[in-house]
């Protein structure tokens, strides 16, 4: 079998996938990208490219997955919907594609009132649901976004899209994720679980639907740094749940970087032992990148299955 | 109805600092029920501009005059002899009637005193929100009833984002999520089937985004 991309290939022959995350930064040099993916190139399969994420300007997704790419990782590129229309999207995703990147995260994008433009416009031309179908559409039936004939070379992405098992409605959620497969979403990442108790609940929905046979689940984790981290996802983030145990947890560690890393790992193999149907995990170090090998290798998840070019 | 608000006086007051003689117009329609440009507001704004140049001892002569509906050329023309010996005309309608009374009055200088803000009702006295988006293709039967493009702060026809949480929009606490409501309606209508739909990319030449619109009636045109 022919696979879209490396992703892929660990995902479909039943490996248990690592993704990570790596922020661009507020400035035009890829120096601090460079040294994380260098860092991080052994212990992951595939890491995302965030595109201005919580609405900060930052170096493009795109530009940062050349430098990702030179340094031997394999790109993951998340496209929001918020800041292109449907022309500019399709000609970064013709870019991108040129430029040797395979997999495609569809994803609504942060509202731009959380940035550092807040007096911007948004576009959301397509919605995230409508992007997956129109990415698959142009891999699968050769068409652009309007239905006209792309006549070669057409953009094979291995397509991705997010799931928020802890924002609301919650059993809609499932119905969401669903109508994303419907799509053509491949594989899923999932918001930062904290509340395992209703991550649980949420992969029971999956499966009793067989979901989990028709995408690949990447369960999203966050080492954390702080309570003060914690509380502030706690209180300020739409769409998180961080139970306050955790938040006292760290208070009252001893090191309580540390202890977000034993955190991690243990919620990492509690996920990979106890919840059926998920595929992989997506750790999201938020400015912590040097953190990843440490992570992938407690958790037994070293090294990264190898394949042949 | 168009929900307008004043600017604040200071404002309106530098548009007009030159002038000697204004003409203060208020609108019948929508901005007295949103009272923001009715006659009772255009008297107040013409007292205030005054009593302000007073004391800045540069007094200003105000006329006012209420048009049944500023977006109506017939009724605009009922000024024709008010304009003739002011040096601006400051409009208390929404946009639309700025534009027809700066059209017909083509040499004097007409300013906005009203910011236009949206389309929509009020919910309880004194509050008003905004409701339609003015998208030209209405989804209303296939959202419950409900306005997802515009009461969604990101537009998206297949929501609600990851962002919905306690019935709320990521962008604020005190903004309903469009979707969280869509989504109970349609539960309590027994129609969250409907919601499994993949809702297309929507045809944005219909909105804003063709240009200036324009709605034809053949049947009714005249001559």
């Amino acid at each position: 079998m022919k696979y879209l991309s490396k992703l892929q290939q660990v995902l479909e022959t039943g490996n248990f996938a690592v993704t990570a995350e790596i922020g661009p930064p507020k400035h035009a040099s890829a120096e601090g990208v460079r040294h994380h993916a260098h860092m991080m190139k052994d212990y992951v399969d595939a890491t995302n490219i965030t595109d201005c994420q919580t609405a900060i300007v930052r170096i493009s997704s795109i530009a940062t997955g050349v430098h990702v790419m030179d340094c031997g990782i394999e790109p993951i590129v998340q496209m929001t919907c918020r800041d292109r229309n449907r022309i500019a999207m399709q000609a970064d995703m013709l870019g991108a594609y040129s430029l040797g990147m395979r997999n495609l995260l569809c994803l609504s994008g942060d509202h731009q009132k959380f940035g550092n433009h807040p007096t911007s416009k948004n576009v959301y031309d397509v919605d995230s649901m409508q992007l997956i179908y129109l990415v698959k559409r142009m891999r699968d039936e050769k068409k652009f976004f309007s239905g006209e004939e792309i006549k070669e070379h057409e953009p094979q992405f291995f397509i991705g899209a997010v799931a928020n098992p802890f924002a609301d409605p919650f059993e809609f959620r499932v119905d969401r994720l669903e109508k994303k497969v419907e799509a053509g979403a491949q594989f899923i990442q999932t918001q930062c679980i904290f509340d395992m108790e209703r991550f649980e609940r949420f992969m029971e929905m999956v499966r009793e639907r067989g979901l989990h046979e028709r995408t690949h689940i990447l369960a999203g984790v966050t080492p954390l740094k702080s309570w003060r981290g914690a509380k502030y996802m706690q209180s300020n983030v739409s769409g998180m749940i961080v139970p306050e145990e955790i938040v006292q947890r760290l208070k009252s560690a001893e090191d309580p970087k540390k202890e977000g890393v034993d955190l991690c790992i243990e919620q990492i193999n509690y996920i990979k032992d106890n919840i059926k149907g998920v595929h992989g995990v997506h750790v999201m170090a938020i400015a912590w990148e040097e953190i990843i090998p440490e992570i992938v290798q407690r958790c037994g998840l070293y090294p990264r299955p190898k394949f042949e070019d | 109805m168009i929900v307008a608000q004043q600017k604040p006086l200071q404002e309106i007051a530098d548009m007009v600092s030159d002038c000697k003689k204004v003409l203060l117009v208020g609108c019948a329609g929508c901005v007295t029920v949103c009272l923001s440009g009715g006659e009772k507001e255009t008297e107040v704004m013409s007292s205030a501009l005054r009593i302000k140049r007073r004391l800045e001892e540069n007094p200003l002569t105000t006329v006012t005059f209420t048009a049944t509906r500023q977006c109506d050329p017939e009724y605009i023309a009922e000024m024709d002899e008010m304009v003739k010996d002011v040096d601006a005309i400051i409009s208390l309608a929404c946009g639309v009637g700025v534009q027809y009374v700066a059209e017909r009055y083509s040499d004097k200088w007409v300013v906005p005193a009203l910011n236009t803000n949206f389309i929509g009702g009020s919910t309880v006295h004194g509050i008003w929100e905004e409701k339609c988006g003015l998208c030209g293709d209405c989804v209303l039967h296939k959202t419950g009833g409900i306005c997802p493009i515009i009461r969604c702060s990101k537009s998206i026809l297949n929501g609600p984002c990851g962002g919905s949480q306690y019935g709320k929009c990521e962008i604020s606490k005190d903004t309903d999520c469009a979707w969280a409501l869509i989504y109970e309606r349609m539960k309590t209508l027994g129609k969250l089937n409907k919601l499994m739909e993949i809702q297309p990319p929507k045809d944005w030449s219909t909105s804003r985004d063709g240009g200036p619109r324009r709605a034809t009636r053949e049947d009714v045109i005249i001559g």
